[in-house]
C-alpha cells in the first residue's frame, strides 16, 4: 500500500497576510489556467464562439446594412461596430453564467470549498479567464470592423478608452453571470438567461433610435446600461450615434461608467455572500 | 497539532433549513483507523452532517472536530487532511484525468512537478494510467469515482468522507469503488461513509450509526445491530397485498413474538427461537388459514430488517431512489439530487 506514504508532506497552511495574498494570486491562476486548457481542448468551441459575433456583423454590414439610414447621413456599418462590440460583452454573460452553474451543478463547488485554497480564487480565476477571453473577442470584433470599413477617428487614445469602457460593462455583468449561476446551479438554466440577456441586448440604440420607439419602450432604451456604453464609444470612436435630447443620452459617458459600477456593487457583494453560504 | 483518539468527533450538532430541522442533535465519534458507516434514508440528515464535518456548511448550534481540529474555527487546517467524495463525481468534465488531478493537487498547495507526480502515482493505482490524457467526458461511470476518489487522496488525508459513493453506479462500478476503499481502510485511513445501501454498510463499515431525523438512533458493529431483533427469523411472502395483515396476525400467534410487515414486498418477518419448529408451525397455521403462500424461509436477519425495525420504514420506500440490499442493483438512478 504505497498511495498513503508516498503521499506529499502536508504543505504548512497561510500564515501572514503576505501569504495569502500570495495564495489567492496562485490559487487563482490555476483556476484561469483550468479555463485556457478547456479552450486548448476544445479548439472548435473557441473558433464557434468567436466566428458567431463576426456573422452577425457580417450579416447587419451587408443584409440590413443597405436598407438603414443613419442620421446625418453617416455610414452604416461606422455605426454598426460600437453596438456589436457592446453586445459581445453582454452576451459574454451567458458564458460565465454556464461556467460557473456547471461547477455549482456537478459538486466541483463544493470540492473547491473543501480544498484549503483561497476561497477567493474560485470567482476570481474565473473572472479573470473570462476577461482574457473578453479581450481576444473583442479584438476578433474590432479586426472585423475594421476589415468591413469600420475606423476610429478621434485618436487611439479615446479610442482605448471606448475599449475600457466595453471591458468594464463586461466585468460588471460578468458578476451578475456569477451571482446567477450560483443561485441558479443549473447550466441549462442558460436558456432562460438568454430571454433575459437578449432583450437587454436588443431593447437599446444599438439598432434602432429610442427616439422611434413607443414613449415606454424609448425610455426604457434610453436607460439600458448598455445603451449608455454604445452612445459613450460611439463618441469616442467618433462613429455617428443617435443623439437625443434626453438626460441618458446627453450624458452617456457618465452613465456608461456608473452603471457598471453600479452593477458591479450589487452583483459583486451579493456573489461573494452566496459563494460563503452556497448550502442555504 | 491536537493529539486525539476520535478521527471524527461531532456533539449536539443542530442545523435548520427554513422550517426543516436537517439536524437535531447529532453526536458522532469515529475512533481513528475504523470505517463508520451512517445509514438512514433520503432526508435523515446523512450529507448535512457530512458537510459540516467537511467545512462546507456551518452548524447553528454544536461543536465539531476533525482530524483534531474544530470545523468552524480551525476550518482551513481540517481541510488540509480531509478528502470528500460527495455523491456527484465532482470534476472537470473537459479535462484530462492527470490534468484533473494535478489542478486539484496545485489546489492543495503542491509545487508543479509533486502535483505532477502525485497525479501520476495516483492514476497508477486507480487503473486509469491508460486513460489519463483522456477527457473525463469519455468515462465510465466507475472510472470517474475512481477518479473522484484519487483527486480526494492528493494528500493522503487521514479522514476520508464518503457521502453514498456508489449512489448510480453499476454492480460493477461499485465493487471498483469498495475494492478501492477498502485498501485505502487497510492503510489505516479512518472512513465516514454514508450510504442507502444496507449491503455497502454491512460489507464497508465496522460500525454502523443509523440516522433518522436528523439524529443517531442507532449504533454498533453490523452483527450487533442484526442481534438487536433477535437471532432467526422467518420470512413469509405472501401472494396477495390484502393478505399482509392476516399472515403477520398467524405468525404473531404461533411464533408469540412481533412480527415486522414490509406491505410494499407483501413480507412478513418474525424472530424465532426453534428454527425448525416454528417454521413448520408456522407453514401449516398459513395453510390452515388459507393464505396463498409465495415463499416461506428460515433466515439470519439482514441489516434491512434492522432498519426497518428501527425506523418502521425500509431504506428503500423512505428514500426517494436507491435499490436496496444485493436484490436489485440498477444503473440508471441515483443522479435526481
Amino acid at each position: 500500500m504505497t498511495i498513503m506514504t508516498d503521499a506529499p508532506a502536508v504543505p504548512a497552511p497561510a500564515r501572514t497576510l503576505a501569504d495569502r495574498l500570495r495564495w489567492a494570486l496562485a490559487d487563482g491562476w490555476v483556476i484561469t489556467r483550468r479555463d485556457l486548457s478547456h479552450r486548448a481542448r476544445r479548439p472548435a468551441m473557441v473558433a464557434v464562439e468567436l466566428l458567431f459575433p463576426v456573422m452577425v456583423v457580417l450579416m447587419f454590414a451587408y443584409l440590413f446594412g443597405g436598407g438603414m439610414t443613419i442620421p446625418g447621413g453617416g455610414d452604416y456599418r461606422e455605426f454598426l461596430m460600437p453596438g456589436m462590440f457592446a453586445l459581445t460583452m453582454v452576451f459574454g454573460l451567458e458564458a460565465t453564467f454556464t461556467a460557473i452553474s456547471t461547477d455549482a451543478a456537478r459538486g466541483v463547488t463544493d470540492r473547491f470549498r473543501s480544498l484549503p485554497m483561497s476561497s477567493s480564487a474560485v470567482v476570481t480565476g474565473r473572472c479573470a479567464a473570462d476577461m482574457l477571453n473578453s479581450v481576444v473577442g473583442l479584438a476578433v470584433m474590432i479586426a472585423v470592423g475594421a476589415a468591413v470599413g469600420w475606423r476610429w477617428h478621434e485618436g487611439p487614445g479615446r479610442a482605448l478608452a471606448a475599449v475600457g469602457l466595453l471591458l468594464l460593462l463586461r466585468f460588471a455583468l460578468l458578476w451578475a453571470g456569477v451571482y446567477l449561476g450560483l443561485v441558479v446551479r443549473n447550466p441549462e438554466a442558460v436558456m432562460a438567461m438568454q430571454i433575459l440577456v437578449w432583450p437587454l441586448g436588443f431593447l437599446s440604440n444599438t439598432f434602432a433610435s429610442p427616439a422611434t420607439m413607443p414613449g415606454w419602450l424609448g425610455a426604457i432604451a434610453e436607460w439600458n446600461p448598455m445603451s449608455a456604453t454604445v452612445a459613450a464609444t460611439r463618441e469616442l470612436f467618433g462613429n455617428p450615434g443617435w443623439g437625443g435630447g434626453s438626460w441618458a443620452a446627453q450624458h452617456a459617458s457618465l452613465l456608461a461608467l456608473a452603471w457598471p459600477l453600479v452593477l458591479l456593487a450589487v452583483f459583486f457583494p451579493l456573489s461573494v455572500h452566496r459563494y460563503r453560504t452556497l448550502d442555504r | 497539532m491536537g493529539s486525539t483518539r476520535h478521527a471524527i468527533l461531532a456533539e449536539g450538532l443542530r442545523k435548520r433549513y427554513g422550517g426543516t430541522q436537517a439536524l437535531a442533535g447529532f453526536d458522532l465519534a469515529v475512533p481513528e483507523g475504523t470505517v463508520c458507516g451512517l445509514l438512514g434514508p433520503n432526508g435523515a440528515g446523512k450529507t448535512t452532517a457530512v458537510r459540516i464535518l467537511t467545512t462546507l456548511l456551518r452548524p447553528d448550534a454544536g461543536h465539531a472536530r476533525v482530524a483534531g481540529f474544530d470545523v468552524v474555527r480551525q476550518a482551513e487546517q481540517v481541510r488540509f487532511r480531509i478528502g470528500l467524495v460527495g455523491q456527484h463525481a465532482a470534476l472537470d468534465e473537459v479535462l484530462s484525468g492527470r490534468q484533473n488531478l494535478v489542478m486539484f493537487g496545485r489546489l492543495y498547495h503542491l509545487g508543479a512537478a509533486a502535483a505532477r507526480r502525485r497525479a501520476d502515482e495516483l492514476l497508477e493505482r486507480f487503473d486509469l494510467a491508460g486513460t489519463g490524457d483522456k477527457p473525463v467526458s469519455g468515462y465510465s461511470g466507475g472510472m470517474r469515482r475512481r477518479l473522484d476518489l484519487a483527486a480526494s487522496l492528493i494528500l493522503a488525508p487521514p479522514v476520508l468522507f464518503l457521502d453514498e459513493p456508489t449512489t448510480g453506479l453499476d454492480p460493477r462500478g461499485r465493487g471498483e469503488v469498495w475494492q478501492a476503499v477498502a485498501s485505502l481502510v487497510a492503510a489505516g485511513t479512518t472512513v465516514l461513509l454514508t450510504t442507502q445501501y444496507l449491503e455497502e454498510a454491512d460489507r464497508l463499515a465496522g460500525r454502523i450509526h443509523v440516522m433518522e431525523a436528523g439524529r443517531v438512533i442507532a449504533e454498533g458493529t453490523p452483527e450487533e445491530l442484526k442481534s438487536l431483533i433477535g437471532g432467526d427469523r422467518i420470512e413469509v411472502v405472501v401472494r396477495d397485498a390484502g393478505d399482509v395483515a392476516t399472515a403477520a396476525a398467524v405468525a404473531e400467534r404461533v411464533a408469540g413474538a412481533r412480527p415486522d410487515r414490509d406491505d410494499d414486498r407483501r413480507r412478513v418477518s418474525v424472530p424465532v427461537r426453534d428454527r425448525v419448529a416454528a417454521l413448520t408451525a408456522v407453514a401449516s397455521a398459513l395453510q390452515e388459514a388459507g393464505l396463498p403462500i409465495e415463499d416461506i424461509a428460515l433466515r439470519r436477519p439482514t441489516l434491512d430488517e434492522v432498519f426497518l425495525h428501527l425506523t418502521g420504514h425500509t431504506a428503500e420506500s423512505a428514500g426517494s431512489s436507491g435499490p436496496m440490499g444485493p436484490a436489485e442493483p440498477s444503473a440508471a438512478e441515483g443522479t435526481a439530487a
